[in-house]
């Protein structure tokens, strides 16, 4: 495709078309990044050649391309959603397709391409409906100028353009070619909400027919002729290493063909999967298990304990905490912790490479293309333009599939092996060298004034940084944002705040799990705040209810929450129910949670758990809903089961028998509840994970008077 | 070593090792990536596929043990979704990420073959040893109800009975369903 005028859009990308090579009309974006050097193409520069966000082609289909990956969330349709909407086009004939890694397609919320941080249809929201306002707005020109009408005397709709004076229609696909023609438009207005015919509907997903017949092509479907297929033995100690190893059991493994260490590990290729994992099997390695071989799940909450004992870099800061809290009448004080967890998506960690002599093609189902392409040339000695990510389809990502370490095994195998590779991890394998979510630990203090109402609150935080993990230096003072988020932007009204950090390392390798910080964050401060409710004899709503007078959206879902549960109304004998409010990546989400508990047996029911959440502008509320139910058993997993243990530098689980997730048969009714709005559109995919482990918490409180300030749950904590 | 066996209804010879799982079979011999990896210890139900008609997990079932038996997967269940349960589950919109949906499909496929009306409790006992870490649980409770309908409707209506439930009709009932969660 050639590229095509160039139309600027503010200060922050530009809209650009061009005639497609069989001859329709291309919309694309560019917009420049910020992390300038893992980019394709020097800082600022114009576009050499064009990325298309939609091609409308002669047979009247629209393709949009998926800058974002599809891992569940429901991305694809959110984004064909909001192209059609300005757009006009006929939702039955998009199509769309993967983009590659490109700077074009950078997210603006990270300067590089990737997807996470719940940031797809926020970032998307602009760019996507100005590109279909603009293409719109072409097609019409076009059908205009070959009737020798006025534009404004035609109208677009669902894909056909008519000119009603004299009844005459074209559609999009007729005048596709004239229109890539005509220079872009200037400030095409947008849609006002109220005609919206798309956006804001529960639409159907379009990933769903491919998905109910084995057709949708995961990473771990990718098949390429010639293709071999691997498996990697790592140290079982992080940080640790190959000290020597003995191939000779495992080539002789029938149809194992290579033997090969990798930075790694051992690599073991052979003729299917199955094959490869019984050749690792016979595979005899002895490990440098390096300076984290003593390290443990005790030892590292012993150390978390000691470093929270001095003050950490102050996050946020407001009032006197310290004189508030010595002058106080009623103080509150309670230690919090959260363990390692791991990700587990469905879908083990895999990879497909084919490295050749001048390109390097990768097929991979990654969160973050643009790291993907750096890291696979570099690998290969190749500029990044010669790496190609083929996007696919993910079977969950949660934020584990951002890590390129799979990519880069599988790089390393193929341009060691010089044959296009598969590489498989197992679910052990996955279960023990992820990057966890990191354990934290949480010193909490608060006092109550004579008023009932909370005069101070402290949070002092130990815990790993991820940022300074993925991106190093990237914080400042060692304070990183993730590691405090869900307590430092305490919503209530509290005159003296402090809250604190202390960046603590103990070796574990860590990143992005499902709502990041808050995962853990949201626990200690929601679950404190019940302490301090029942410190002040209130009641843990009202108490809330009544400090958010400076959160209009907070108290919005709190309150939707707790109406929809019937908060004042009576529950059944044996049920009780706790409540958490919280914000989490621009968007609010409040909970209450329904249980009963059988205190002899140590167990628990979940009876229902209603969801109030507030995204901004809704794109498609069929999503929200099915993230909302999702986030639940996400977080409902993690509160009852989710626990990695470390144990001489290793992890101790393995499989779903010792790192259990939720089943079919523990699932509660779950109610979604939407806050309508006309704020700008937020993200719902990780919003609703933290509010599930606190409300949980309160909930078991209400029934049994107990605090749980550890996680998971365990048996002794319901008796 | 040949093994023959019968897949999706056509007669099908492979000449691996006898202990290779059918899941690996399928998907790198054969090429039939519908049916997925997950565990490889039956913990999860991502592999699962009928032989005989019993949902079986493909990922400890040595290709040896299918000589001779009737294999069906998800590519098999029907070639145009068209299969109750799969217009079902396109009708409730279950899958997220959809990485399990073949396992639970194949699953509840199984189930409604031998219990045409499931209660919940028995929907939880068939189900519950295939995970979904999307969390699509609800949604595939209420897809099982529909599809057991869709079924009925379904045999009904080939059965010539005068009084048939018409599909379009169960079909609205699930819309309104879904619509219902909204």
């Amino acid at each position: 495709m050639s590229a095509g005028p160039i139309l600027k859009v503010g200060r922050r990308g530009f809209l650009k078309t061009g005639a497609a090579g069989a001859a329709g009309l291309v919309v694309g974006f560019y917009l420049p990044g910020r992390f300038e050097a893992l980019a394709a193409s020097p800082a600022g520069a114009a576009p050499a050649s064009l990325n298309a966000w939609m091609l409308i082609s002669p047979d009247d289909t629209v393709k949009i391309m998926i800058d974002k990956s599809e891992m569940g969330q429901g991305i694809l349709t959110a984004l064909c959603m909001i192209a059609a909407e300005e757009l006009d086009c006929d939702w039955k004939k998009i199509r769309t397709e993967f983009a590659p890694a490109a700077k074009e397609y950078f997210n603006p919320a990270f300067g590089m391409q990737g997807t996470g941080g719940s940031s797809s249809v926020r970032s998307s929201w602009d760019p996507l409906r100005k590109a279909g306002a603009a293409a719109r707005d072409m097609l019409l020109q076009a059908a205009a100028t070959k009737w020798g009408v006025e534009k404004s005397a035609c109208r677009a709709e669902n894909g056909v353009i008519f000119h009603d004076a004299t009844k005459r229609k074209l559609t999009y696909g007729s005048v596709a070619q004239a229109a890539s023609k005509l220079p872009v438009p200037a400030d095409v207005p947008l849609k006002d909400p109220k005609q919206y015919r798309i956006v804001g509907k529960g639409m159907k997903r379009l990933d769903t027919p491919d998905k109910v017949n084995g057709r949708a092509e995961f990473g771990l479907d990718v098949r390429r002729p010639g293709m071999l297929y691997a498996v990697v033995m790592r140290c079982p100690v992080f940080g640790g290493k190959v000290a020597s190893f003995d191939a000779t059991k495992a080539k002789a493994v029938p149809g194992v063909k290579n033997v090969i260490e990798i930075p790694q590990g051992i690599a073991v290729v052979a003729e299917n999967t199955w094959t490869a994992m019984q050749g690792r099997r016979a595979l005899d390695v002895k490990w440098d298990e390096g300076p984290n071989a003593g390290v443990s799940s005790e030892s590292i909450s012993k150390l978390f304990a000691d470093r929270t004992m001095q003050p950490g870099v102050e996050a946020r800061k407001e009032g006197d905490a310290a004189a508030a809290l010595s002058g106080a009448t009623q103080k509150l004080e309670a230690v919090y912790e959260a363990p390692y967890l791991a990700h587990a998506t469905m879908e083990p960690l895999n990879c497909t490479a084919d490295v050749r002599a001048d390109r390097v093609d990768v097929w991979a189902p990654t969160q973050f293309q643009t790291v993907a392409q750096a890291t696979s040339a570099k690998i290969c000695g190749l500029q990044p333009e010669a790496a190609f990510i083929h996007t696919t389809y993910l079977g969950g990502g949660f934020g584990r599939k951002a890590g390129v370490d799979f990519i880069m095994e599988a790089v390393e195998i193929s341009k060691a092996i010089g044959a296009p590779v598969k590489l498989t991890w197992s679910r052990e394998d996955d279960t023990q060298h992820d990057f966890y979510r990191p354990a934290s630990y949480a010193r909490m203090s608060g006092a109550i004034g004579a008023d009932g109402r909370p005069v101070a609150w402290t949070t002092r935080i130990a815990c790993p940084s991820i940022m300074e993990a993925w991106f190093p230096g990237s914080t400042k003072n060692n304070l990183d944002p993730t590691s405090v988020e869900g307590v430092a932007n305490l919503p209530y009204s509290i005159p003296n705040i402090l809250v604190d950090y202390i960046r603590t390392e103990p070796g574990i390798p860590v990143g992005f799990w499902r709502s990041v910080g808050s995962s853990q964050n949201g626990f200690f401060s929601e679950c404190f705040m019940d302490e301090l409710a029942t410190a002040a004899k209130k009641d843990p709503y009202e108490f809330r209810r009544h400090l958010l007078d400076k959160s209009p959206r907070h108290l919005a879902v709190l309150e939707l929450a707790a109406k929809k549960a019937r908060w004042d109304s009576p529950l059944p004998a044996g049920h009780y129910r706790g409540i958490a409010v919280l914000f989490a990546f621009e968007s609010y989400a409040a909970q209450v949670i329904e249980i009963s508990v059988d205190r002899k047996a140590k167990t628990l029911k979940v009876h229902r758990v209603v969801c109030a959440v507030d995204v901004g502008q809704v794109v498609n509320p069929t999503t929200i809903v099915a993230q909302s139910e999702s986030a639940v058993v996400y977080g409902l997993s993690s509160a009852l089961y989710g626990n990695i243990t470390i144990d001489g530098g290793r992890v101790k689980e393995s499989s779903f028998n010792n790192y259990p997730v939720l089943r079919l048969n523990e699932m509660p009714a779950v109610e979604v509840h939407i806050v309508p709005s006309t704020e700008k559109p937020t993200g719902a995919g990780e919003l609703s994970v933290p509010p599930v482990v606190p409300a949980l918490c309160n909930a078991i409180f209400a029934a049994t008077g107990k605090r749980i300030r550890r996680m998971p749950i365990r048996p002794e904590d319901l008796a | 070593m040949a093994i023959q066996f019968t897949l999706n209804g056509k007669p099908q010879t492979v000449d691996v090792n006898p202990s290779m799982p059918l899941l690996w079979v399928l998907r790198d011999t054969l090429g039939m990536t519908g049916t997925k990896f997950g565990c490889g210890i039956s913990l999860c139900g991502a592999c699962t596929v009928h032989i005989d008609g019993d949902a079986t997990r493909s990922c400890i079932t040595p290709i040896s043990s299918v000589a001779g038996k009737k294999v069906t997967t998800i590519e098999g269940l029907s070639p145009d979704r068209s299969h109750p349960v799969q217009r079902a589950w396109i009708e409730v919109d279950v899958p997220q990420c959809g990485y399990c949906q073949s396992g639970q499909i194949m699953t509840t496929a199984a189930l409604l073959a031998k219990n045409g009306q499931p209660t919940d409790a028995e929907i939880d006992d068939a189900l519950k040893g295939n995970i979904c870490r999307c969390g699509t649980y609800q949604r595939i409770r209420e897809a099982v109800h529909l599809a057991a309908k869709l079924a009925g409707a379904t045999a009904k209506k080939s059965a010539r009975l005068e009084r048939e439930e018409p599909i379009e009709q169960a079909l609205s009932a699930g819309e309104a369903q879904a619509g219902g969660a909204l």
